[in-house]
């Protein structure tokens, strides 16, 4: 089976119906993206297929063939996207468990609106839980992610 | 604190690659919880230091602590920083191993947990940051032959006239010279780091997927493992067919263990496969039968008899007798689970004479102890590497080192490097709750509405009963089941009150929770506190204060954020203010929060928080501290409810056992007091204070008492 991850093709024997995220973290070595549930509840396993957000812990993997996907490690190695850039920014993170799924999310949502909401932030982002509770600064380092993209923050 | 008053030594080793490496251990007598199986403290063999200095300038600090969101990868550093007068920007941190050098110094073990790791290193950091720096000026005073009291360091330079040498080019000779026993500490006035908002120093790994926690440790020829552990508490298993199991493919072997029976797989994926195919008979054991529902009655009978004295004073009889209206209540909170983001998991490896662990512990010595046991190996022999931790809360603070002993009892088993991986499921009916609560509480108020009598009676499992800690329990009464109840600070108002304990004994595997027995405490208190302010017909702010004395820290917090809040202006229609304070670990915290409800369902608009911790290393970690207590709170007060039917926990995963997000998030405001207080802590404080400021509110908004958690209406 053949995958297209963060730009680069990687050939994998599993089964096709192995869920993306143990590809990903016991196949492929990308542990950024995070088990938290197991079944779409928590977000944490949050990746970009083809740009758009998803759950990689309940998506079977032959699935994703075909497709382009992104991980947080392709986001940006260095920390450069505007959405990371907000967050340290903010210092949104705390244990930082959940934030790999929150950064993709947020990441997505700004691809779709890129001057989101109050309202627009809750739908994109209600699926990812922290525990932490950083939920706060988490919505004012998406607009400050708006802003900082907005003004060339990125590409 | 008692550490400040205990005269410490300093220690120094040096370490391959050069630099120097400054270390501190306390000696004298610690509280050793673990003493007859911990390793002696400060072997020379392993890295005893806080500080290792490079070549090329760069400043690593070995954290004693564990980094579990609360920010000490940051605050710790900060601390010594601010006496080294290094370069902020070459700090870098890293989880020391496990070693008594990096003991708690008043617990006397490794481990992080009651909110302490800022104030018990306190003054432990200045003083190892302080003798290095002048260990470094000793080294350039000697190098240019000049007074090392005519020298100064500044920003990882040593300073003379026109003399200048940075600490990377020092810090080999400075290792060589002996370690000053009394480093002279800055003026706190001179503080120029401690105090400061400083971005924390994990945000870089952790926005980027880079930070590794226990679950993505990965070692050569590393199998996962997955336990089938008993449904029932106290089960086990009686017999077991493995052959569906190894046939699904990448299984490569299934163990028996104490907890349960282990699928071992190349990856997660075949080992949950596995774990499902696995047939077990399970002896489910005498706890079978049992239902919250029946507990729930049990509690509700017990809490009307009296329990064992945890504070009384004066004639409580005679008081009720004198008063003039008599108010009770039962309240009751079930049990909860933590529910870290990043469920349970170890990596264990053995080779001979060492066994090595990876995971996020927040209980070092314990977990280092338990490893040594099951692989008959001195504890010294096992190198614990802590990991970031994906949230704690107390779970990863075991003293029976659950998760760590399976891994180490797999990888003896197998001869294999392994990691046991616990799925959501396992992670929230795999035990280790905070225990259920009921409370019955009574007071007699006078003519003028002034409570002057108090009986508070507490049912609930101790925590620490059948640990190394229950040498903690007092005349049957262990203190955490009853903090914030047995010391609350209206009780010295209250001439005569009584608070008492029955600590029944259950199989469910019960464990501290962020605020541990404040969780239940300051719910309970602060809510009948209020009913107590309407029954007497006042303002509950106006209230508390008259019960609180004036110039008092908690007064000073209340006022804080009910002036803050805005208590007493009009709030829009349907939407009710409620308020509650609270001490914990050493730090004062009041919340007032305004709620409405929505369709039967309870909206938190916005929360003001004030804290008085003492003086603060890095406020921009108190407010996020803050900010997370209400949230970790706020989840329990509005969903949290784990509940048993015949011996079974009936949740599972995040669908039955919902936490609060985004949608939900109030507004939250958090005021930090200017204070000399002694240090507090930040870590759980801002946790009890939330569900009382809630249900209060939701009694403002619509007349109705809630004295359940999680709230419900209906």
């Amino acid at each position: 089976m053949k995958l297209q991850v963060n730009g680069e093709e990687h050939d994998v024997s599993v089964p096709a119906d192995m869920p993306l995220l143990w590809v990903l973290r016991d196949v492929l070595g990308l542990t950024g993206t995070k088990f938290g549930c197991g079944m779409a509840q928590c977000g944490a396993c949050t990746v970009h297929l083809d740009g758009r957000a998803l759950r990689s812990c309940v998506l079977p993997v032959s699935r994703a063939v075909g497709h382009r996907i992104t991980t947080i490690e392709g986001l940006d190695p260095e920390g450069g996207h505007p959405v990371q850039k907000a967050w340290a920014e903010l210092d949104v993170v705390q244990c930082g468990y959940c934030q790999s799924g929150q950064i993709m999310a947020a990441a997505a949502l700004l691809q779709e609106v890129p001057q989101p909401t109050d309202a627009d932030i809750d739908a994109a982002l209600s699926g990812n839980i922290c525990r932490c509770g950083t939920y706060q600064r988490i919505r004012a380092a998406v607009h400050q992610a708006a802003r900082l993209a907005g003004t060339g923050g990125r590409s | 604190m008692s550490t400040l008053s205990r005269r410490a030594f300093l220690t120094r080793s040096a370490m391959a690659g050069g630099g120097l490496v400054i270390g501190l251990t306390l000696p004298g007598p610690v509280r050793r919880l673990f003493a007859q199986e911990a390793p002696a403290a400060a072997k020379p063999v392993v890295p005893n230091a806080f500080i290792r200095i490079a070549p090329d300038d760069t400043v690593t600090i070995l954290l004693k602590h564990s980094e579990m969101g609360q920010g000490i990868y940051t605050s710790l550093p900060m601390v010594i920083a601010e006496e080294l007068e290094c370069d902020w920007k070459n700090v870098r941190s890293e989880h020391a191993p496990a070693d008594l050098a990096y003991a708690h110094t008043v617990f006397g073990i490794q481990m992080t947990g009651g909110s302490t790791s800022t104030w018990e290193s306190f003054d432990q950091l200045r003083t190892a940051g302080a003798a290095a720096r002048e260990m470094l000026i000793s080294a350039a005073a000697t190098r240019w032959g000049v007074p090392a009291g005519e020298c100064r360091a500044e920003n990882g330079v040593v300073i003379h006239g026109d003399h200048r040498a940075r600490f990377g080019e020092l810090a080999e000779a400075a290792a060589e010279l002996p370690v000053p026993e009394a480093p002279k500490l800055k003026d706190p006035k001179d503080w120029k780091i401690i105090g400061q908002r400083v971005r924390r120093l994990d945000s870089p790994a952790k926005i980027t997927g880079k930070a590794e926690f226990g679950m993505d440790v990965r070692r050569p020829g590393m199998l996962v493992a997955l336990v089938a552990r008993s449904p029932v508490f106290g089960g086990k298993a009686k017999s077991f067919r493995a052959g569906k199991a190894k046939a699904v493919p990448g299984v490569v072997d299934v163990v028996q263990i104490p907890s349960g029976v282990a699928v071992l797989g190349e990856h997660f994926w075949a080992a949950r496969l596995g774990r499902d195919a696995l047939e077990i008979d399970w002896e489910p054991g005498s706890f079978a039968s049992h239902s919250t529902t029946a507990q729930r009655e049990d509690f509700h009978n017990r809490v009307r008899t009296d329990g064992l004295v945890a504070a009384a004073q004066g004639d409580v009889k005679a008081a009720f007798g004198k008063a003039v209206q008599e108010v009770e209540a039962e309240y009751e909170v079930p049990y909860l689970s933590h529910a870290m983001m990043e469920p349970l998991n170890c990596t264990a490896e053995i080779r001979p004479g060492v066994c090595e662990i990876w995971t996020g512990t927040q209980f070092q010595t314990g977990d280092q102890a338990a490893a040594a046991q099951i692989a008959g190996l001195k504890p010294e022999q096992v190198h614990v590497h802590t990991t970031f931790l994906g949230g704690g809360f107390g779970r990863r603070a075991n003293p029976r080192s659950d998760f760590v002993s399976e891994a180490v009892h797999l990888a003896k088993a197998t001869g294999r490097p392994v990691k046991v991986v616990w799925t959501r499921e396992d992670d929230l009916r795999g035990g280790y709750y905070r225990p259920m609560w009921v409370s019955r509480l009574r007071a007699g108020l006078d003519a003028g509405g002034k409570p002057i009598a108090w009986s508070h009676t507490v049912v609930g499992q101790s925590i620490i009963a059948g640990t190394p800690f229950a040498a903690m329990i007092k005349n049957g009464v262990d203190e955490t089941s009853v903090e914030g109840a047995a010391d609350s600070p209206y009780l010295e108002a209250i001439a005569d009150h009584r608070v008492d304990l029955h600590s029944p004994d259950l199989p469910i595997p019960v464990l501290w929770w962020r605020s541990v027995g404040h969780s239940h405490t300051a719910f309970v208190v602060e809510s009948f506190v209020d009913e107590l302010a309407h029954a007497a017909k006042k303002d509950p702010v106006a209230f508390r204060r008259e019960l609180l004395p004036e110039g008092s820290r908690h007064r000073r917090v209340l006022d804080s954020a009910a002036e803050a809040f805005g208590w007493g202006k009009p709030l829009p229609a349907g939407h009710g203010a409620g308020i509650a304070v609270h001490e914990s670990f050493g730090s004062v915290v009041a919340q007032a929060a305004e709620v409405s409800v929505d369709q039967g369902r309870i909206r938190v608009h916005r929360v003001v928080c004030a804290i008085d911790c003492g003086p603060v290393v890095n406020p921009d970690g108190v407010e996020a501290q803050m900010q997370s207590g209400i949230v970790y709170g706020l989840s329990a007060a509005l969903y949290g409810e784990i509940t048993f039917r015949d011996g079974q926990v009936e949740q599972s995963n995040f669908h039955d056992y919902p936490v609060l997000r985004m949608v939900e998030m109030p507004k939250v405001e958090v005021h930090i007091a200017r204070s000399t207080e002694k240090m507090g802590g930040a870590g759980e404080p801002g946790t009890p204070p939330i569900a009382p400021a809630v249900a209060n509110a939701l009694f403002a908004a619509t007349g109705k008492r809630l004295r359940q958690l999680p709230l419900r209406l209906a």
